[in-house]
């Protein structure tokens, strides 16, 4: 038995302590998550990736990133210039337009991105007709056969190349693939953490409750489960116009049903907790007990189950842009890729492109998916 | 003495995580002989139930491994036989029972298939052989009308019947040796002793040894032949019970013979001010039937109970488990729903809602039994005090928060320095200990204290109740003592109510109920706390 040596009236003694910014528990599950080589590095490669394709802006663009014009430094990426500006008459600059760019050239300088194509810009000097191959498959010749000045020609450098060829409108798969992916990637998550949030509280209340609430709760996500959601998505598609914030909040209508399940299984096992009941006892409100008490208990399942949700997100986007109901036209999307694959076998770049960065991001997510759960296993040990 | 049926030799055991290798045993040699029983005695994380899973290589490896030590028996090597030897060897010469029978048994097979199991592997009893053999295990455990127990699930027997299935079980192949781990543990008083009983003369009819392991020291008394003390990891005493008990040698044998829980309750003042006053009590739990619900009777767990407490006077409830006392602890609370009236000082509180309750919960404070179970375990000692005081006391500043959390912990023994850390940091006593702080924090009028030391060792309950006791002289609270342990509520009750099927079967001062009990049931729950003997049938449930 220890007796402690401060007078009862002693002012607090110290701050606490530093833990540094994991508690213990924590630092345990990040261990185990590290411990798992797979999925530690397909985290790290997943966060290059989605970090780069947050700047795509950056990477594959048709306006230069930096530009000097007559001493004024200007930005085209981030701000749009009237042509007026260069003496043409458009109200947004084609920096690829061989005269602007001329322009440009004869009074300063300008800086493009290593490609020089956005998601959406058509490609009229391509060799052949569209899809065309790689630029790499072609000699210089051949490469440069549709600039004015031919294989002589300024504009016909390395950042004009579609180094994986282009869709059959001409437009640059690479390009089209790093804005796809960003957008693939936005999409999971957005929908993943707002199915989460309501998922939970869903949860959460039914668990804690129980009784007629849980009764008829649970009535109602087996009713509403069993609506048919792609039917329902393309009778939508059909009134509404189809864009990314339409698509979200029409997913968003069914995949909370997912968390439900574990969260509610959580807070009734906890709901009985000595803890809890002890929080009861106190006098805490229902509210802050299922806060501070059960909640940390569901985040473990939720956490856990979360990546799963996550590509699943991902593929349903995928197979809506694949059939035509996703995405407005135009948009990248990895889905509409594929479609052009499918529709254009003799173009085997569209179809490997969309498959190997489909099917990397969706491996990438399961590896650091599969790590989360062996960091939240309580009981895992490595050797 | 013959050759010993078993001999464990200078074995250690080490548990590595992260690297880390930590030692639970510490080179431990023991033998048991023929027809023997020895008790491996200490305290929880003292290595005895470790020490006895390894006789059957029960540990998780390769998590746990042995870096020295042989366990013999019959001349085998049990560490270094294969896992198919074991196989034989587990379940038929070797037998083990746990302290937990809830969890022990499947709950999804019937009594039936999971003693005719061991018979059928072992010795590859046919069905008709495997269900005779089945009821006349049954019968000798002293489980009555076997026939009807035989398609029985686990969870519609007792707690004292399934730990009688557990040794039909054990008993089924007639081991040579049989492993009690704590098997008492989890029981009531009563059915403690009675299951103690039938131990004994199994034992004896069988021949078998028996190696059992256990915290409490009256049990070691009543059953051993020989006793080992562990502490940390190593046997500090060993020898024969009589001679271990009337002449310790080691000083942490010592320690745990004094550990008993001493002092005497306040003295009893029928002029002190009533804090709380409970009016034929009654919960009943409606039992419904059929396809409308209809209600056609009710478990009556609280059935007309009249209780006064009084300010620095301690109400001790007794009563085996299921006879009400935690129900009526928690109707009193307003924590569920009861009828009857229920005063609180000068206030009608029995009508009312949970909100209205809200404020009066700071002056009326629950401390629960199992100190694991009751503190948030991803809370620090510090957030779990205050959170009663941020909501009853809103006006104090973080700082005068941390000074009363501060305060209370010196109160309750505990070193303030500590109170950034984690619940799972500390031992069953300090955490015991952190929920009595979290409940005196607010400076409550009542305290109901729900078996708060049941689930402590015998030298921390000691320190325990004493710390109780302190606070109440220092505080005046009135006590609402919850217990089925009778060495606790002698030290620190002054009122006894004796409880059995939610009706008061013996109340009155403590100090006569335990000089002289009027009822058979009082008596028997003396007898088994005091001297682990068993009441003659009937008179206590099984």
């Amino acid at each position: 038995m220890q007796r402690a040596v401060t007078a009862p009236d002693a002012p607090p003694a110290k701050a606490a302590p530093r833990r540094g910014w994991l508690s213990p528990l924590n630092q345990r599950r990040w261990q185990n998550f590290k411990a798992n080589r797979r999925g530690y590095w397909s985290l790290w490669i997943f966060l290059v990736l989605f970090v780069l394709s947050l700047f795509a802006e950056f990477i594959a663009n048709d306006k230069p990133v930096l530009a000097s014009y007559k001493g004024e430094i200007l930005f085209p990426v981030l701000v749009d210039y009237p042509e007026e500006k260069f003496g043409g008459f458009l109200a947004v600059t084609d920096y690829r337009d061989p005269v602007i760019f001329e322009e440009i050239e004869a009074n300063g300088w300008l800086i493009w991105p290593p490609i020089r194509y956005s998601y959406r810009t058509v490609n009229n000097e391509i060799p052949e007709a569209a899809p065309a191959k790689p630029s790499w498959l072609y000699d210089r010749e051949t490469r440069c056969a549709r600039y004015p000045q031919g294989a002589d020609d300024p504009s016909c450098t390395l950042g004009n190349w579609n180094w994986l060829g282009t869709d059959d409108q001409t437009r640059d798969v690479l390009a089209r693939a790093i804005y796809g992916f960003r957008i693939s990637v936005l999409f999971g998550l957005a929908l993943t953490l707002c199915s989460a949030v309501i998922g939970v509280s869903a949860g959460a209340v039914q668990g804690y409750f129980g009784g007629w609430t849980d009764l008829l709760f649970q009535r109602f996500i087996e009713i509403w489960s069993s609506i048919p959601v792609l039917y329902l998505i393309l009778i939508i598609a059909a009134v509404l116009p189809p864009g990314f914030f339409i698509l979200l909040a029409i997913m968003l209508l069914f995949s909370w049903v997912g968390f439900v399940g574990v969260v509610r299984a959580e807070f009734l096992r906890a709901r009985n907790f000595e803890y809890v009941n002890a929080a009861r006892a106190l006098g805490v409100p229902n509210r802050t007990i299922m806060f501070r008490h059960l909640l940390p208990n569901a985040m473990v399942a939720t956490l856990t189950f979360l990546p799963f949700i996550l590509n699943g997100s991902i593929t349903t986007l995928t197979s809506l842009d694949f059939l035509g109901f996703g995405l407005p036209p135009g948009s990248a999307s990895l889905g509409e890729l594929l479609k052009q694959g499918q529709q254009n076998l003799n173009a085997p770049w569209l179809g490997i492109t969309g498959f190997v960065v489909i099917s990397l991001m969706l491996s990438l997510l399961i590896f650091i998916g599969e790590a989360t759960r062996d960091a939240f296993d309580p009981r895992k040990t490595f050797k | 003495m013959s050759a010993p049926l078993i001999s464990v030799r200078d074995l250690s055991v080490a548990f590595s995580q992260d690297e880390k290798q930590s030692l639970a045993v510490d080179h431990v040699s023991f033998d048991i002989g023929r027809g023997e029983t020895v008790a491996l005695v200490g305290e929880s994380g003292s290595g005895k139930s470790v020490t006895a899973l390894s006789v059957l290589k029960l540990l998780p490896y390769p998590a746990a491994s042995h870096p020295s030590g042989e366990i013999l028996f019959d001349g085998q090597d049990l560490l270094g036989a294969k896992e198919q030897a074991l196989r034989k060897i587990r379940g038929r010469d070797i037998t083990m029972i746990f302290q937990e029978p809830m969890t022990s048994l499947n709950p999804l097979h019937s009594i039936e298939q999971q003693v005719g199991e061991v018979l059928k592997l072992h010795q590859g009893m046919s069905d008709t052989a495997a269900r005779a053999r089945t009821l006349a295990l049954l019968e000798e455990v002293g489980i009555r009308e076997p026939e009807k127990r035989l398609g029985a699930y686990p969870h519609q027997l007792s707690g004292g019947q399934r730990q009688r299935v557990m040794i039909a079980m054990a008993l089924a192949n007639e081991p040579q040796l049989l492993i009690a781990d704590e098997p008492t543990t989890a029981l009531d008083v009563t059915v403690q002793a009675q299951i103690l009983e039938l131990l004994d003369e199994l034992k004896r009819k069988n021949g078998m040894s028996m190696l059992f392991i256990t915290h409490d020291l009256g049990i070691v008394r009543r059953i051993a032949d020989r006793v080992c003390v562990m502490t940390k990891g190593r046997i500090v005493e060993a020898g024969p019970t009589q001679e271990i008990f009337d002449n310790p040698q080691h000083d942490y044998t010592r320690h745990l013979l004094a550990a008993e829980p001493k002092g005497e309750p306040p003295p009893a003042d029928a002029a002190a001010r009533q804090v709380m006053t409970g009016d034929a009590i009654r919960v009943w739990f409606p039992i419904k039937k059929g396809f409308m619900r209809r209600t056609v009777d009710h478990v009556k767990a609280v059935d007309g109970v009249d209780i006064t407490l009084r300010a620095g006077q301690t109400v001790g409830v007794v009563g085996e488990s299921g006879s009400g006392k935690t129900t009526l602890g928690l109707a009193l609370c307003r924590m569920i729903a009861s009828q009857g009236g229920i005063r609180f000082g000068e206030r009608a509180i029995d009508a009312l809602s949970f909100k209205e309750m809200r404020p009066l919960r700071r002056e009326l404070q629950i401390v629960f039994q199992d100190p694991f179970g009751s503190l948030s375990p991803r809370m620090s000692v510090a957030e779990i005090i205050e959170e009663g005081l941020a909501i009853h006391e809103k006006a104090l500043s973080a700082d005068e928060r941390d000074r009363r959390v501060v305060a209370v912990l010196d109160e309750v023994g505990l070193d303030p320095q500590t109170r950034f850390r984690y619940p799972h940091e500390f031992s069953g006593g300090q955490r015991q200990r952190i929920a009595i702080a979290r409940a005196m924090v607010l400076k409550p009028k009542f305290v109901m204290l729900d078996e708060p030391t049941s689930a402590l060792d015998m030298s921390v309950q000691a320190q325990v109740v004493d710390l109780l006791r302190d606070l109440q002289k220092r505080h005046d609270l009135a006590y609402l003592f919850i217990s089925h342990d009778l060495k606790v509520v002698r030290a620190l009750a002054n009122e006894v109510i004796v409880m059995r099927n939610g009706k008061i079967v013996e109340a009155g001062p403590a100090e006569r109920i335990f000089r002289a009990p009027q009822s058979d049931y009082t008596r028997a729950l003396l007898a088994a706390a005091f001297d682990i003997t068993a009441a003659p049938e009937g008179v206590v449930s099984q």
